[in-house]
């Protein structure tokens, strides 16, 4: 009570300092509060904490593990090298399985317990979408890593969020740009995506363009089986029927495994092209059950034997290192997640510079990402002033070597980000309505397998 | 109406076809799922884990036949034999020492209880088979094609799915029914599930039956599983799709009936296979417009029988 007594000369010193006391630890908790830690940050840390949402589990694992792997590997090759401006990073992984609602309260608690200085989220869209308003609220820079909706930077402006890889968007557009070229007679199609987002999404872009492009082609079937289907029997028999010129399937993971198989063992495969943009993942499982001359894409510029790699030796030594740590060939998630810590890298390094070697704090790592290009595996990724990433996309068709025991691909095409990528400030729905049939004559020339 | 149906018969009849092998292997995981909760009372998540156990055990069996050079038919009984190990290695063990410490609980901890199970054999799975899809597909290869007719066309259709799986299916109704009926095992099974009481006070070891009943429950999902395996690729989370349906099947059945199970897995094949073939936008959501259409009808089921409570 001492502190409570005016008259008492000491008791008024105490309780002086009592209050400066409270004064100061309440500042100095403020300062160590979530989305307070600007200024904290501009100190160089002891380590660069990354959250990094993936899916480990649910049937995206698929991509989520692959990609976690990719990590793991490129962050110890980072410490290995002495780190980020001598400061060694560590990936702290949660994972996306459990939902929306989940990812949020992983979001937050990775950046007001673990006390995060940068994320890498995420494999859904819906994470995505979820996590950039917040990415600002709590003003933690945020690379989105994988996600393919090409709503997040055309609907809303964020401060926090980067996409270090394409959208969906380019990602469609560039296999039905391909499939004008390669088989531009078509006047049929028919659709097996997966009921829900993606699924919907994808061939709402893949429709909308083709209406652009080639307007009159017959749409024989639009079929959404259930995502996660195991038997595509019925769907199968009704396209076999049909006999559609072309059938197009966004579908991925166990999903597409499936369908690739079944397909093949009932000659589906015979009777009408495939358009596959998504098939680089499933190349390795389903092995030659996939037959020659059907259109695989890889979701951007991945591929592990890339036709033109900006640096070969580096490609290689990504492939080696990943195939001998983890027993596979990267897929494409491996190559996303390589793109966002080349990208932290960059990022990092810019605003350093910018800093005459000073530590960057949030708003200045942020900044640093906009308009940023960093290398990937194969060319070069730019940051565009949305926000969005502007990826080079390779997509080629199917071919049987003996040197593989899964197919590859031949006639390759890597369209450039430019011409393929809705531009700043429109929305690609709008933007696919204005493309002209004669954007195909201007298409990079295809280059063949080299043995 | 009488035009529409001759000018599609043939597609309803490729339909059918669909819809068979469909209904065979949705029949095979609801009928486990309907006997355990006849005898136990108890409604299994974890159904969906065995169905997928036995699916990952197919594979690996056939893998390994595969990768040993060994002949490929014996990647056929392989799918009976993974149905067998899953049942008799992981039913009993699931029935004695997490199922029968509450079987007199309430069902809504039952229920949390299988569900924890769920989550605990997902995880296994992932340990033990990882992440990226798993198939063998030598069944179906082995047995190659059927080209059934259809106007001037011909459609091609797996032996496997015209065959294999709608005669398993069958076998195992008929095998199912006539043992239930027809042997004193079976008519304890009956008796247990009818009465538990009065079976004991009969001298029937509930207990035995109630650990037999579970296991051949759990061996005939991950049947169920073993013969999707060679044309579904085994990932995670394709246990909890397949209860799902299950649940479907069995509510719209009549809880512990087994015809039921077989007469609604054929409605909601044939059902959902017609869908994609007229109305694909139904495709997903056919089975629970048959359930909900027969539950407000029958609120017990097709088959189900109404009971008076016991005070």
């Amino acid at each position: 009570m001492t502190s409570e007594n005016p008259g008492n000369p000491a008791g008024r010193a105490a309780g002086l300092i009592t209050r400066r006391a409270t004064l100061g630890a309440a500042m100095a908790g403020s300062l160590l509060l979530p989305g307070r830690q600007t200024q904290a940050q501009a100190a160089k840390p002891a380590e660069i904490k990354v959250g990094i949402a993936t899916y480990l589990s649910g049937p995206a694992s698929v991509f989520g593990v692959p990609g976690r792997q990719a990590a793991e590997m490129l962050f110890d090759e980072i410490n290995e090298a002495g780190g980020i401006g001598g400061v060694r990073v560590r990936p702290i992984f949660v994972d996306e399985g459990p939902g929306v609602d989940h990812f949020v309260g992983e979001y937050r608690r990775l950046v007001q317990s673990e006390g995060v200085h940068l994320l890498f989220a995420a494999i859904s869209s819906a994470d995505c979408l979820a996590c950039t308003p917040l990415a600002d609220e709590l003003k933690r820079p945020t690379l989105l890593w994988d996600c393919g909706t090409q709503r997040i930077f055309e609907d809303n402006r964020f401060e926090y969020s980067f996409r270090t890889q394409a959208n969906a968007t380019p990602e469609i557009l560039s296999a039905l740009l391909y499939l004008l070229r390669a088989k531009p007679d078509f006047r049929s199609i028919a659709v097996v995506n997966q009921d829900y987002a993606w699924g919907r999404d994808s061939w709402e872009i893949f429709r909308t363009g083709m209406q652009a492009l080639k307007p009159g082609v017959r749409i024989a079937a639009e079929l959404f089986p259930r995502f996660g289907a195991t038997d595509y029997s019925t769907e199968i028999t009704r396209l076999l029927a049909l006999r559609p010129d072309v059938v197009l399937s966004t579908t991925w993971g166990g999903d597409l495994d499936a369908f690739i198989r079944q397909s093949s063992d009932r000659r589906l495969f015979e009777r009408s092209t495939f358009v596959l943009p998504l098939a680089e993942s499933s190349l390795e499982r389903v092995g030659k059950a996939l037959p020659a001359g059907h259109i695989i894409g890889a979701r951007g510029d991945h591929w592990f034997l890339h036709p033109n790699p900006r640096d070969q030796a580096l490609l290689a030594r990504f492939t080696d290192n990943f195939r001998k740590r983890f027993n596979a060939y990267p897929i494409y998630p491996c190559h996303h997640m390589a793109q966002a810590v080349f990208a932290m890298k960059a990022g990092y390094e810019k605003a350093m510079a910018a800093k005459n070697g000073g530590w960057p704090t949030d708003a200045e790592l942020a900044g640093a990402f906009r308009g940023l290009e960093f290398p990937s595996l194969t060319s070069s990724v730019r940051i565009r002033e949305d926000g969005q990433g502007l990826e080079n996309q390779i997509i080629g068709t199917s071919h049987h070597t003996d040197k593989y025991p899964f197919p590859v691909m031949t006639d390759m095409v890597v369209f450039p980000a430019e011409m393929v990528t809705t531009p700043v400030g429109q929305k690609s729905t709008d933007w696919l309505k204005t493309l002209k049939p004669d954007i195909v004559q201007g298409l990079p020339q295809p280059v063949a397998y080299r043995p | 109406m009488l035009a529409w149906f001759s000018e599609n018969t043939l597609l309803l009849g490729l339909a059918a076809l669909d819809g068979l092998s469909y209904a065979a292997t949705v029949f095979m995981v609801a009928v486990g799922l309907n006997l355990v909760f006849g005898v136990l009372r108890i409604l299994n998540v974890a159904h969906g884990s065995l169905f997928a156990i036995g699916g990952y055990v197919a594979a690996t069996l056939g893998l390994f036949i595969a990768s040993h050079g060994l002949p490929a038919w014996l990647s056929l009984p392989a799918l009976l034999l993974a149905a067998v190990l899953t049942g008799a290695l992981l039913g009993p063990v699931i029935e004695r020492l997490l199922l029968r410490r509450v079987e007199n609980q309430e069902p809504v901890l039952q229920l949390l209880v299988t569900f924890a199970l769920f989550m605990i054999l997902e995880d296994l799975q992932k340990l033990v088979w990882g992440v990226q899809p798993v198939v063998s597909d030598a069944p179906v290869r082995l047995l190659g094609t059927v080209d059934v007719p259809f106007g001037t066309d011909v459609i091609p259709f797996t032996a496997y799915q015209l065959f294999v799986l709608p005669g398993v299916a069958v076998v195992t109704l008929l095998g199912l029914v006539w043992f239930l009926r027809r042997t004193l095992a079976g008519r304890m099974i009956v008796a247990v599930t009818e009465d538990r009481e009065a079976a004991r006070a009969m001298g029937i070891d509930a207990a035995r039956v109630t650990l037999l009943t579970f296991s051949a429950g759990a061996a005939l999902a991950a049947l169920g599983g073993a013969l999707a395996s060679p044309t579904a690729s085994l990932v995670p989370g394709v246990g909890a799709q397949t209860i799902v349906l299950s649940f479907a099947v069995v509510a719209t059945a009549g809880l512990g009936r087994v015809e039921g199970a077989a007469v609604t897995a054929l409605l909601i094949g044939l059902g959902r296979a017609f869908a994609v073939y007229f109305e694909p936008e139904l495709e997903v959501v056919i089975p629970y417009i048959i359930m909900v259409a027969v539950l407000l009808v029958r609120p017990q089921g097709l088959f189900g029988v109404l009971e008076t409570r016991r005070i």
